[in-house]
């Protein structure tokens, strides 16, 4: 969870400063290679898996993940972890990491697409539509804008409010009814299923994950839904420059697209 | 060392104490002879001392004070005021009575009491607010009750303060304990029989011997209620005003910019050191005239 990995992140900087003052844990050892992949949160399910089928791939190597919010990852990174592959759930932030050196301009690849879905607990409907989400006293949680998603959360109710059926006050409402920003989209979700919001806005692939029994999903049309693009590249200062090719390769892939797509996530070339 | 030298340092140690009023010149060789000491000391102190330098000299003081006037921080400021006094409150008015009964009287189920007291600091914070959310949450065991009644706590400033009380009660009720078992029960004795009730007894025998202990722990108790996040943000979320105290502004600050971050991180951090010093002094103060009366 989001709010532990901050506790972590001090130690973990401790830590990882000190691997590099000594030449990265376990990168001397010869035949066995370990892979760093930094990952934004919402792709947790997924690189999980395409982690491992990499591995079952690629004799002798290791591949580790560490999910995080892309911003959390970028800044991790800026301060010295070492990473092989980051994969960004928005472009803002691999811009970010272009800016700060750690990722060549032309490396970052969109791999895949999401959109947003509205999820609400199943048992306790209060919100059914769309336009229940402006309804007074609907609890509705969204991620705070300072998280791609939110900002993504936020474009949509601005383009759901030209929508005369939703009438232009539609944002407001809805932002009156919120009472709570979370920091991550995964806390929206875990909010939603134990009941406590009546509604939250998440990614498609986020919905995909949820419990059935305990979450729903309303759609978002097109026309004011919101695709995200999310970008991968390989580090510069990687140590493994090939193994990270082959690895964003292997995500690009029919195979790596096929595991993504399970996820609730849109494969690239379909969307847009 | 030998066992002829560690005697003779001993001995040294003691007579300097003795001379701890003579002229610089015997402070300088005490000095001396604690070297070793200090050397030791040194890398405990540059670790805790070298990340607070960092992240204040980040933070240019033109900045801490325009950062101030911000609505959002300042809001985060004052939320982050009142919940933490408003759990040291019910800290104090809650813990003392379980102080009192911990450290006076002998029970079945005592050690499992005290185990539970302390459980609060090992479990992650985080795990604090799930459980508070299980409990408290309107799906939550008492959650499910309070909903009937209309009362809902997740996403209130009542979680924020549940949260903090949570997960920093024991300092305060850990030091209490500890403070009102030093004090002398023959003495509360002595005033019962002259026929004082309890809370008469408490308030003029008990309180001002375990005043230090006692202070000491409600400061403690404020301090980690002013850090906590963990707990906070599953229990009480993140709203502008309403729940989003000082360290969640922090850590979403951190996801924007580093710079706001690392000036409201200053900002706790001067204000957490400057109450503690202050109110360390006043004791010290209030011992001292003690003393001397």
């Amino acid at each position: 969870m989001c709010s532990q990995l901050r506790y972590l992140l001090l130690s973990a900087l401790l830590v990882l400063a000190l691997g590099c003052g000594t030449g990265g844990i376990g990168s001397s050892s010869s035949g066995s290679q370990t892979l760093t992949v930094f990952a934004a949160a919402s792709l947790t399910g997924a690189f999980t898996q395409i982690g491992k089928e990499f591995e079952a791939a690629h004799q002798g190597v290791k591949v580790v993940n560490s999910f995080a919010g892309s911003q959390d990852l970028v800044e991790q990174m800026h301060q010295g972890a070492p990473a092989d592959v980051f994969a960004s759930a928005d472009e803002k932030n691999m811009q970010k990491a272009i800016d700060y050196g750690l990722v060549e301009k032309d490396s970052p690849r969109t791999f895949v697409r999401n959109h947003l879905v509205v999820v609400t607990p199943r048992d306790d409907q209060k919100v059914r539509s769309l336009e229940d989400l402006s309804a007074p006293g609907a609890k509705v949680v969204l991620a705070s804008q300072e998280v791609p998603v939110g900002n993504y959360t936020m474009q949509f109710l601005d383009l759901a409010s030209r929508d005369p059926q939703l009438g232009n006050d539609f944002k407001q409402k809805v932002l009156a009814n919120v009472v709570s920003y979370e920091d991550n989209v995964k806390a929206v979700l875990q909010k939603v299923t134990l009941g406590e919001a009546d509604a939250g806005v998440v990614y498609s692939s986020d919905a995909a994950t949820a419990p059935r029994d305990k979450v729903s999903t309303i759609e978002i049309p097109d026309a004011y839904n919101v695709t995200a693009s999310y970008p991968i590249a390989i580090v510069k200062n990687s140590k493994h420059g090939d193994l990270a090719r082959q690895y964003v390769e292997f995500v690009l892939s029919a195979r790596g697209q096929t595991i993504l797509k399970q996820y609730g996530f849109i494969p690239v070339g379909k969307a847009k | 060392m030998s066992d002829g030298e560690m005697m003779q340092t001993q001995v040294e140690e003691i007579s300097t104490s003795e001379v701890a009023y003579t002229p610089s010149a015997g402070r300088r060789t005490r000095y001396l002879r604690h070297l070793g000491l200090i050397i030791a000391s040194a890398p405990m102190v540059l670790f805790l001392a070298i990340p607070m330098i960092a992240l204040v000299a980040q933070a240019p003081l033109e900045e801490i004070i325009a950062r101030l006037t911000d609505r959002q921080v300042s809001m985060a400021i004052a939320l982050s005021v009142y919940t933490t006094i408003t759990t040291t409150c019910v800290t104090v008015a809650l813990g003392t009575p379980l102080a009192y009964l911990m450290a006076r009287y002998r029970f079945r189920g005592k050690k499992m009491l005290d185990t539970l007291i302390d459980l609060p600091l090992v479990l992650p914070p985080s795990a604090a607010g799930i459980a508070l959310l299980l409990t408290f949450g309107r799906h939550g065991i008492l959650g499910e009750r309070l909903a009937d009644l209309g009362l809902q706590i997740p996403f209130t400033p009542l979680a924020v303060v549940l949260a903090q009380t949570f997960v920093s009660a024991p300092f305060y009720i850990r030091a209490t304990m500890n403070g009102i078992a030093s004090v002398d029960s023959s003495l509360e004795e002595a005033g019962m029989v002259d026929g004082a009730g309890t809370l008469r007894l408490f308030w003029s025998i008990t309180f001002p011997l375990a005043r230090v202990a006692m202070i000491s722990g409600a400061i403690m108790t404020w301090a980690r209620a002013l850090g906590e996040f963990g707990a906070t943000i599953i229990f009480a979320g993140n709203f502008p005003g309403r729940t989003q105290t000082i360290p969640i502004a922090i850590y979403l600050g951190f996801n924007i910019n580093l710079e706001s971050a690392v000036v409201l991180s200053s900002i706790l951090l001067c204000a957490s050191f400057g109450v503690i010093m202050i109110v360390k002094w006043a004791l010290k103060q209030s011992v001292t005239r003690a003393d001397i009366y």
